[in-house]
């Protein structure tokens, strides 16, 4: 199965550029890659540009409606994501539990959609 | 004959919903068979009597039905494929692992899923109760009831979880929920003092049953027996703790002759026959302080010096101000009124216990034994200002009308209604 693992920091709690635990952490992030990689999971994987950069777009009305910022304001951003594939739930819940922010952000897993009934 | 199915359905459906579900992934499609089964065994075995395994009837019976029901079902597109797993399965007499069992339980209580449905979905699907047993239970409406249970499976098959039995270093988590969800039933049995009475013992019933169960499937484990004994040692009181007006009755003033001593004993065996890890778990050391107060056959002959010892354990265990509470008043039994108060205005310095009114109940009786009746009463008074339940309600007051001098005392207290055993980890009223 195919599980988008969303990837969500706090940036005041993240590690800051030019100390050593920035250093670290990049490269945990090097290695969880590779290791994704390594053991076939990985499908997809990129890391977003800060939330300030984000822009959303609606359409009402026929308006089209565009507003700086992320959707919704809270203070975990969306900072990056996977997308992986493992026999389930309990191997993505492990992926996400080996992710380098998880002891100062978040991970959300969701399954992906399987429209053709092909295990996604 | 009627009987004879209802008893077979009912000891073997854990059993066959276990094996099903895990060669179909489906729950729902699990039940369903099952239940075919139970009902045509209804007719078959008044026609040609009870089979000599009624279990493997029903098994294979279900196994059928399941693949009638999958050949109907247009929807999904892997059919084929689990039609022949079943079939392989019926063709090779493979007897049911107890690892089917113990991967439907870990699966209705995964984390991933909400506590609530955890609770209705091991009741439905381990335990075999309907639907709408389960929401008079819960004292919600049936379709609510339904409701929970339809997402709760939609979770199971969406998001990928698994019938699977976890690894060894997943194991510990996963077990503590499996303990915190058959200990809830057990709780929303014993503890609430409204709605259907009968179907409420029957859920503190139905958890030890769960207990033992998970006892058979994991031999050995010292929480399972732990939260199974505490269980059974809370229940066996379950005849003495409201008198006949349904007042609370205190654990110093029951009938000790009506406690349930085979369910003492089978607790007291239990926990004998498992000795308890190198570091105790929070289960095993409930039931060590329930033990200690099952087996004195009074108050009098009570070991709080034991108890105080096995609340140290409970404490490095489950780190909750309740449980340091608890303690507090276990401490007042050995070394007097004085160093208990010590404790719990210690523990009161805090502040989280602050709108606990057990916190001042607490307080109020210690005040009361040093015989400093003005700071018991406003110590009562604060109680009864937070207290939610009737009878709680109604002792407190009679506790206040007695330090404020307008009523002849009720009897001593050596016990508040705080440290009866099945310590409130949760802060759930105990008795």
């Amino acid at each position: 199965m195919k599980y988008m693992l969303l990837i969500y920091t706090d940036p005041e709690a993240a590690p800051v550029a030019g100390t050593p635990e920035f250093d670290l952490t990049h490269h945990r992030w090097m290695t969880y890659t590779d290791d994704l990689a390594a053991t076939g999971t990985l499908v997809a994987g990129d890391a977003l540009q800060s939330a300030e950069t984000a822009t959303t777009v609606r359409v009402r009305s026929g308006d089209r409606l565009t507003t700086d910022g992320p959707f919704a304001e809270t203070k975990e951003m969306l900072g990056g994501y996977y997308l992986i594939d493992v026999a389930g739930l309990d191997e993505a819940i492990e992926w996400a539990e080996r992710m380098p922010n998880i002891t100062y952000g978040s991970v959300e897993v969701r399954p992906v959609m399987d429209f053709l009934g092909d295990g996604g | 004959m009627a009987a004879a199915v209802a008893a077979a359905g009912r000891s073997e459906w854990t059993r066959i919903v276990a094996t099903l579900a895990r060669d179909l992934g489906d729950l729902d499609l699990a039940e369903d068979a099952t239940q075919d089964a139970i009902a045509e065994a209804l007719t078959a075995w008044a026609r040609t009597g009870i089979p000599d395994r009624p279990g493997a009837w029903l098994t294979t019976v279900a196994r059928r039905r399941a693949i009638d029901r999958l050949r109907r079902n247009a929807m999904r597109s892997d059919r084929e494929e689990v039609v022949a797993r079943l079939e392989a399965r019926e063709a090779s007499e493979v007897p049911t692992t107890q690892d089917d069992q113990l991967a439907l339980i870990l699966t209705c209580c995964h984390p991933a899923l909400a506590p609530e449905a955890r609770i209705a979905l091991t009741l439905r699907s381990v335990a075999g109760l309907s639907t709408p047993e389960i929401a008079r239970a819960f004292l919600v409406p049936e379709a609510t009831m339904a409701q929970r249970l339809v997402r709760a499976k939609r979770k199971i098959r969406d998001a990928g979880i698994g019938f699977r039995v976890p690894r060894a270093a997943e194991m510990a988590d996963r077990l503590e929920s499996v303990c915190a969800v058959v200990y809830l039933v057990f709780n929303e049995g014993y503890s609430a003092s409204s709605g259907d009475q009968l179907l409420r013992t029957d859920l503190c019933d139905e958890a030890i049953r769960l207990g033992q169960l998970l006892e058979q499937l994991l031999p050995g484990e010292a929480e399972v027996v732990g939260l199974t004994a505490l269980m059974q040692l809370t229940h066996s009181r379950r005849a003495t703790r409201l008198d006949d007006r349904g007042e609370l009755v205190l654990l110093d003033q029951q009938d000790r002759s009506r406690w349930d001593h085979d369910l003492i004993a089978a607790a007291v065996a239990r926990l004998d026959g498992t000795p308890p890890d190198d570091t105790i778990g929070p289960y095993r050391a409930q039931a060590e302080i329930a033990r200690c107060h099952a087996v004195a056959a009074s108050p009098a002959e009570t070991d709080w010096t034991a108890i105080v010892e096995r609340y140290r354990a409970l404490l490095g265990a489950v780190d909750s101000p309740v449980v340091a509470l608890n303690a507090a008043v276990a401490k007042s039994m050995v070394e007097g009124p004085g160093a208990g108060l010590a404790a719990i205005d210690a523990l009161a310095a805090t502040g989280d216990l602050d709108e606990y009114h057990l916190l001042h109940s607490a307080r109020a009786d210690l005040l009361r034994r040093l015989d400093r009746p003005v700071e018991a009463a406003a110590a009562y008074r604060r109680a009864l200002a937070l207290v939610g339940t009737s009878p709680e309600r109604r002792f407190l007051e009679r506790r206040l009308a007695e330090v404020a001098g307008t009523v002849t005392p009720i009897g001593p207290s050596i016990a508040e209604p705080l440290h009866f055993g099945g310590v409130p980890v949760d802060g759930s009223p105990t008795s």
